[in-house]
């Protein structure tokens, strides 16, 4: 890269005015242009603007945040009360919310996205492989909103009739499993904005996961089922081990997916500041549905400033789920580069 | 008799590895079609509940109050409309530099890596905390929301996207043609401008159409940014209607001709995002 320097300028585009007096020697001082400056300087700028701009959003968090740090401290983290009328908060409930519906979404989408992955690489005739691929997808471009409201007016009425009434008739009575099922079953709540951020990290997860199973090398597949291995004894035995950093990295994204969605769990979570019951079929709340619906209206104080820590709450353990996801990724990319 | 024990056995063995097998196989073909069967219903619900409430009235009239017997979405379309493009236009090059910067420049140095690290996390972070960023850097200082503070929220989102693809694309492109404009004593700014940025132009259009398709139907960053507007406006100075945020009021409403016109929205949104990510990916396998 450091041929521009020592380039000769002869350019006919820029008339380098000579500095030898005389004229008898072209010019050959090692100049750089000004346009190659300025152009090497916008680049830097846009890559330190990058940089500038996680700084400042966790700057302006903390900043929005102070008076709730200043009040609360971290037992803001395990105050369960959020009352704007008496002006007291504590994140818990949003917290839990946040929490109960990733985990729900991950128990759910990481065995599918593992089974769509192994489709894809190992099953799927070659010609299906693509269309099948970008199906899936499209199923991550759909916007959040339109989850949303699908979850809100379609899914959740036809959960409560066909799996929530069911379930709480027969399980209703179970000593512990029971209080996971009490509550009103009409497809709002803890359990339906799991099910729902479970269809929509799938896509993220299931194409990570297909691209880290392709990073296997032909040949140790191929020795496998050269010893007489089944298909699923080659991605068990064989695969799944190679990409285990892979698959995990994979996870994580989905979480940190699961984690911040907005829109599709303000719809359907039922939006109730409550701790009292743990069933999964009752209303509750999440560090995004909170902000998304009072954050606009809040007055400002401490109830503004309390919302912006949930925030900073948020983006803190995103952060910190998505820099082990990114680590992961890159180690299996590093082993990658060593065996070939 | 021995052989004849050890051959069962070895038998049932194979057997039940053949079972296990083909029971595996069968729940790999479940979570595939699992996973495909959620799209279809929702584009089918998407359809069947959008497209009647589809008139011209939706495109031509502004948001009416509940209960009314017309109305539309104009406003919401034309905020949309606009907030978008401003973002693009605005998030673009950022990105396209920024992503030059990494391919050209920064690798393999600590700037670069940092970059590449901070931005994949940027292209994850949730977007709500992208709208409270921007509240309280233009909206808390300026007092009102704004069609700008949207705009900006909304490219904050463009930025990683068509970093990522830039950098990605820019990758791929053969040093040997680097070097062979090097060799003719072009300035490194114009190898990058009209050689290797031109040959992955293909690859950058893409990122930019995803990042579009991204932006279009985020409602998130919008909501205590650009806010919403019930009257037809073209002045990102004061509050915006946006398409998403319209559909979420309405969606959530009991109003039956909100609920209808939400649909309407969801139908319009859903089609156009599809569409876009659709031709990005057929603009890009033509090319390469």
């Amino acid at each position: 890269m450091a041929l521009t320097l020592s380039a000769p300028a002869v350019d006919p585009d820029k008339s380098v005015p000579s500095s030898v007096p005389g004229g008898t020697s072209p010019p050959r001082q090692r100049r750089v242009p000004w346009a190659d400056a300025a152009f090497s300087s916008l680049a830097h700028a846009a890559a330190w603007l990058t940089l500038a701009l996680l700084l400042g959003i966790i700057l302006s968090l903390v900043a929005g945040a102070w008076p709730a740090i200043q009040e609360y401290g971290l037992s803001f983290l395990w105050r369960s009360e959020w009352n704007p009328v008496e002006d007291r908060y504590g994140g818990l409930v949003m917290i839990y919310g946040t929490l109960a519906t990733s985990t729900i979404a991950l128990i759910i989408a990481v065995p599918v996205s593992f089974g769509i992955a192994l489709f894809l690489t190992e099953l799927s005739p070659g010609w299906l492989r693509r269309p099948l691929g970008v199906a899936i997808e499209l199923l991550a471009a759909v916007p959040s909103i339109v989850y949303g409201m699908w979850g809100l007016l379609v899914f959740g009425p036809i959960l409560a009739r066909f799996v929530q009434q069911p379930l709480q008739s027969w399980l209703g009575h179970v000593p512990v499993v029971g209080s996971l099922v009490t509550g009103a079953p009409v497809g709002i709540g803890i359990l339906s904005a799991g099910i729902i951020l479970a269809i929509m990290v799938i896509p993220f997860i299931a194409s990570v996961m297909r691209d880290v199973f392709e990073t296997t090398p032909a040949m140790l597949k191929e020795s496998a089922y050269g010893l007489g291995s089944t298909t699923w004894e080659v991605v068990w035995r064989v695969v799944l081990p190679y990409t285990k950093t892979g698959v995990v990295g994979a996870t994580m994204l989905g979480l940190g997916r699961a984690l911040g969605e907005t829109m599709a769990v303000t719809f359907v979570i039922g939006n109730m500041n409550q701790l009292d019951s743990l069933s999964l079929f009752e209303a509750a709340n999440s560090i995004t549905s909170a902000l998304a619906n009072e954050f606009a209206e809040a007055s400002p104080g401490l109830h503004q400033a309390s919302l912006i820590y949930l925030g900073l709450v948020l983006f803190f353990i995103t952060f910190v789920v998505l820099a082990c996801s990114k680590l992961l990724l890159s180690r299996l990319k590093l082993n990658e580069g060593k065996r070939t | 008799m021995n052989i004849g024990t050890l051959d069962a056995g070895r038998m049932a063995k194979h057997n039940r590895r053949k079972r296990t097998n083909a029971i595996a196989l069968a729940l790999s073909l479940a979570a595939m079609s699992f996973g495909l069967f959620w799209l279809a219903w929702i584009l089918f619900e998407t359809i069947r509940l959008g497209f009647g409430g589809l008139a011209l009235s939706v495109f031509t009239q502004s948001t009416p109050p509940p209960q009314a017997e017309t109305g539309g979405l104009a406003n919401a379309i034309v905020g949309s409309g606009i907030m978008v493009a401003m973002a693009t236009a605005i998030g673009t090059p950022v990105g396209v530099m920024a992503g030059v910067y990494l391919a050209e420049y920064g690798q393999r140095t600590v700037l670069g890596r940092l970059t590449q690290f901070i931005n994949d996390i940027l292209l994850s972070a949730p977007s709500i905390v992208i709208g409270l960023f921007i509240y309280s850097v233009i909206v808390a200082r300026f007092r009102t929301f704004s069609g700008w503070a949207g705009v900006l929220a909304l490219s904050l989102i463009v930025i990683p996207v068509v970093i990522r693809t830039t950098e990605n694309m820019l990758i791929l492109i053969p040093n040997s043609l680097r070097e062979a404009a090097y060799a003719l004593g072009t300035p490194k700014w114009k190898v990058i401008l009209s050689i290797t940025l031109k040959a992955a132009r293909a690859g950058v259009i893409t990122g930019v159409m995803l990042a579009l398709a991204r932006i279009a139907g985020e409602t998130a960053p919008l909501l205590f940014t650009a806010l919403s507007n019930q009257f037809f406006s073209t002045n990102l100075g004061e509050p915006m209607a946006s398409l998403p945020v319209t559909i979420f009021k309405f969606a959530m409403s009991p109003y039956e001709n909100w609920r209808d016109l939400a649909w309407a929205g969801v139908f319009i949104i859903t089609l156009g995002v599809l569409a876009l990510n659709i031709l990005a990916r057929v603009l890009f396998r033509n090319k390469h």
